[in-house]
């Protein structure tokens, strides 16, 4: 049951272009900053991106923006970086805009081993056309598919050799559902400890969903938008 | 007339003890400011936390804890986290009692329009659409017009529809406004020396006017 692999470039390492990725994180919290650098290293094209957002010009998958790996985003908000502006106006990249509560959903559906969800999300709206609409108890829901996904990567606070995973606050957010999603999935962790030193009962996202884990280095852990308060 | 700060100060006297709500980004967020003292609510954050607090002190930020505007925040005793399904899980199964958000344009019927203009960059709608097809109850804080000084209050809404028939009430700048179940603007309450006839002049749709319409307590 030993999932761990030494660093980011081995994990990604069978990536190959063309292949639809799940990224973990809301905004810039809770991104697998090391695999996407592996990602950039390894130089893999073409890629389906489905992550809440798309980062900003010069971190998150902005970075893959930059070098042209991405070739369709699939988020809920998107457009906090220029270069993803530029290259959606010109075409260069595809965009699919789903709502935040039907992403999550669609990834645990898939997680869950269900094919779809009715949700009534975007009913009456342009997410609505081609969808199956049906009625249940006088409201109307919209019929949504699983996700499927080659590859996720995500990243959690602690992790142990089993695969194991607990996040730390609000970088919770996508990751254990976009980790429940993949085909296989790459977990990067800020401390691996050996399995039996987490405590069952607060396991967030059970191994069984995690088929590599390493630990990570080097966070930067960057801040979107700082705000305080006067002490 | 309303400032901001006059908006958000009249939306916290709609928040009860008691109550979950979720406070959208803008106006929204400022309403937390005037939550009247003694009012036990729990703010939602849809990124995965209820109980939000106010900003960290300058070196206390935590880039592990932010709210749904990628804010550094922190967090009331109390609180808790959870994934993104089991947030949008909550406000899909009504266990969220309020919901407080911006837009561009509402219709008489409830309708609301407040995250695309075709021809401008679309950044996404983010949790808009689930937050109003989903919410118990949904109060709209927004300005009256827009800055070409057109009505934001509308018999339909020109531009592409976040929800259907699901905004309850509106504070703007100028007044408090009711939709009415059977559709159409009901004038609650003015702004403080604001006329009647300003309110209707600045509202497209069809405007309900009872005989007596008090002025807003400005507290």
């Amino acid at each position: 049951m030993n999932k761990v692999v030494d660093n980011a470039d081995v994990a990604v390492s069978d990536i190959q272009d063309n292949a639809t990725l799940g990224l973990g994180g809301f905004g810039l919290c809770g991104i697998p900053e090391n695999s996407i650098s592996a990602l950039i290293r390894k130089g893999t094209k073409g890629l389906t991106c489905i992550s809440n957002n798309a980062g900003v010009d010069d971190f998150g998958i902005g970075l893959m923006l930059k070098t042209r790996q991405v070739k369709k985003m699939i988020s809920s908000y998107v457009g906090e970086n220029e270069e993803f502006e530029r290259q959606l106006l010109n075409g260069e990249l595809l965009v699919d805009l789903i709502p935040q509560g039907t992403l999550a959903t669609r990834l645990l559906a898939a997680g869950y081993g269900m094919p779809a969800i009715y949700t009534p999300a975007g009913v009456g709206t342009e997410v609505a056309l081609n969808k199956e609409v049906r009625n249940f108890n006088g409201k109307d829901y919209l019929l949504e598919h699983a996700f499927e996904i080659d590859f996720s990567i995500i990243k959690a606070w602690r992790g142990d050799t089993h695969g194991n995973l607990v996040f730390r606050k609000t970088s919770r957010n996508f990751n254990p559902l976009i980790g429940m999603a993949g085909k296989i999935t790459i977990a990067e962790v800020e401390e691996l400890v050996p399995a039996g030193d987490l405590d069952p009962d607060h396991v967030h996202l059970p191994g069984i969903y995690v088929h590599r884990i390493f630990k990570g280095h080097d966070y930067e852990k960057r801040i979107e938008q700082r705000t305080v308060r006067q002490a | 007339m309303l400032d901001k700060n006059g908006i958000a100060r009249r939306i916290a006297h709609e928040i009860k003890n008691g109550m979950y709500v979720n406070l959208g980004i803008g106006i929204p967020t400022l309403v937390a400011n005037f939550i009247p003292k003694g009012i036990d609510v729990v703010l939602q954050s849809e990124n995965g936390l209820l109980g939000i607090g106010p900003f960290p002190i300058a070196g206390e930020e935590d880039a592990d804890l932010i709210n749904a505007g990628k804010q550094t925040i922190t967090t009331v005793p109390g609180s808790s986290f959870f994934d993104s399904a089991l947030s949008f899980g909550m406000i899909r199964a009504g266990k969220v009692d309020l919901t407080i958000l911006g837009a561009m344009e509402v219709s008489e019927n409830g309708d609301i329009a407040n995250w695309k203009i075709p021809g401008k960059m679309v950044k996404g709608m983010g949790g808009a659409m689930d937050l109003v097809a989903s919410a118990r109850n949904i109060i709209v804080a927004m300005q009256h017009v827009n800055k070409a000084g057109e009505s934001k209050l509308l018999s339909t809404c020109d531009l592409p529809i976040t929800g259907l028939r699901c905004v309850k009430k509106i504070v703007t700048e100028l007044a408090v406004i009711d939709v009415l179940p059977e559709g159409g603007f009901y004038l609650v309450e003015r702004a403080p020396g604001v006329s009647v006839e300003h309110i209707r002049n600045s509202t497209a749709g069809k405007l309900v006017v009872p005989d007596v319409v008090p002025e807003m307590n400005p507290d």
